[in-house]
């Protein structure tokens, strides 16, 4: 099998920085790297499988009545995956609030539907899914990363830059809470945008 | 009805759909090219906002909450559908914006041949979406409260998509670094306007 299709979405046409799609519901996640993990592998799941099914059916949706179908596979799964969070991971849940909901109208998981499920075999599409969501879930962990790190000092909940270093201890160091606000998500992506595009020059659009 | 007119400003400016939660990301980015199509699409996500949210409230009140059953008879009572919230919500835009597409184009061919290509677009706006959702989470307690909201939201979309491709127009002219421009560049230039909104966060209404 080819390999291009599961490099492709992750580097080359990446769904967020390139494609700009699902970047709806992914930025405001973005503050802490917890939430920005258990959010990138829902939506890989989701992704996945409704590629899988939707391929799985295709001969069968009528095409008139395609959207809804679509709509209620992703629906049906995004319902498993927040009673799964609700159940196992509960203060997590309560951290994405309505943004579990919003996976449902990610635009990546109806795009990859759309343009790839509909017209390929079971397999590759569930793999061309799973990559999709792996090129989103790197860019938001990314994100959080530095969001997290600059924002809070913290990585996932552990102290990482010295806590002598602060000045409430005599320090020099204070966090830059800017990085916690919703708009330096969308700066970060600009800046991710501009370094991919840099290095990808044949990519640079007029 | 004061309270309604503060929940009015504070849905528009204090919890702008784009600025403080991302919701629509994907069209706004998309369709921010020209003022004259982002006021068509800015006009239909009002409007299907403005009927989405309160007949998903009804619907969450009345059939899908804890006991909201009850109406039907007691037996009823301990009935708890909010788990299909998702599904009846999405199901309720998606049929919406069909039904509404139909009839634009049945009884106003000129408003559909504008609106037209905007209106499919619609049933998987993540603002549309989370209209629904935040007015099941935060709990308005009236149909008046969620329909003020889901107005509200609208505008406040409305009035971001619009300034926008205000932005961008003028843009064009302006000499942007190669791998900045186009995306790039809009997201910064969504990143500074939204610090300029979050001078409205600290307003108590």
């Amino acid at each position: 099998m080819d390999k291009s299709i599961i490099t492709n979405p992750i580097l080359k046409n990446n769904p967020v920085t390139v494609l700009v799609l699902g970047i709806c519901s992914a930025l405001a996640v973005t503050v802490k790297l917890e939430p920005a993990c258990v959010m990138a592998i829902s939506v890989t799941a989701v992704t996945g499988f409704s590629s899988l099914i939707a391929s799985l059916l295709r001969n069968t949706i009528p095409n008139r009545i395609r959207i809804i179908v679509q709509l209620v596979i992703v629906a049906l799964l995004v319902i498993l995956v927040d009673q799964i969070l609700k159940a196992f991971a509960y203060d997590v849940s309560k951290q994405l609030s309505v943004y579990v909901g919003l996976i449902i109208t990610n635009c990546i998981i109806m795009g990859r539907i759309e343009a790839f499920a509909l017209g390929n075999k079971p397999l590759p599409s569930l793999i061309d899914g799973l990559a999709n969501g792996a090129g989103y879930g790197l860019i938001l962990i990314a994100i959080a990363f530095i969001r997290e790190l600059i924002g809070s000092g913290t990585l996932f909940g552990f102290q990482i830059i010295p806590e002598s270093w602060y000045m409430a201890n005599g320090g020099w160091y204070l966090n830059n809470g800017m990085f916690i606000m919703p708009p330096m998500a969308l700066i970060i992506t600009g800046c991710f945008i501009w370094l991919q595009r840099s290095f990808q020059k044949d990519e640079v659009k007029k | 009805m004061q309270d309604l007119i503060s929940l009015f400003v504070k849905s528009i400016f204090v919890d702008n759909m784009i600025f403080a939660y991302f919701l629509g990301m994907c069209s706004f980015l998309a369709v921010s090219k020209n003022v004259k199509t982002a006021v068509g699409l800015g006009a239909a996500v009002i409007f299907v906002l403005g009927v989405t949210v309160p007949l998903n409230y009804m619907l969450n009140e009345y059939v899908l909450k804890a006991g909201a059953l009850s109406w039907l008879g007691a037996e009823y009572a301990d009935i708890d559908l909010s788990f299909l919230s998702f599904i009846i919500f999405i199901a309720v835009i998606a049929a919406f914006v069909q039904l509404v597409e139909m009839v634009v184009e049945k009884f106003a061919p000129a408003l559909y041949s504008q609106l037209g290509i905007f209106l499919p677009l619609i049933a998987v706006n993540c603002a549309i979406m989370g209209g629904s959702l935040f007015m099941q989470q935060r709990g308005y307690e009236t149909l008046a409260e969620a329909t003020t909201f889901g107005l509200g939201s609208g505008i406040g979309w409305f009035l971001a998509i619009v300034s926008l491709a205000a932005i961008r127009e003028k843009l064009a002219y302006s000499n942007v670094p190669a791998p900045l421009k186009g995306l790039g560049i809009t997201f910064i230039i969504v990143g500074l306007m939204g610090i300029a909104f979050m001078g409205f966060m600290g307003i108590q209404l």
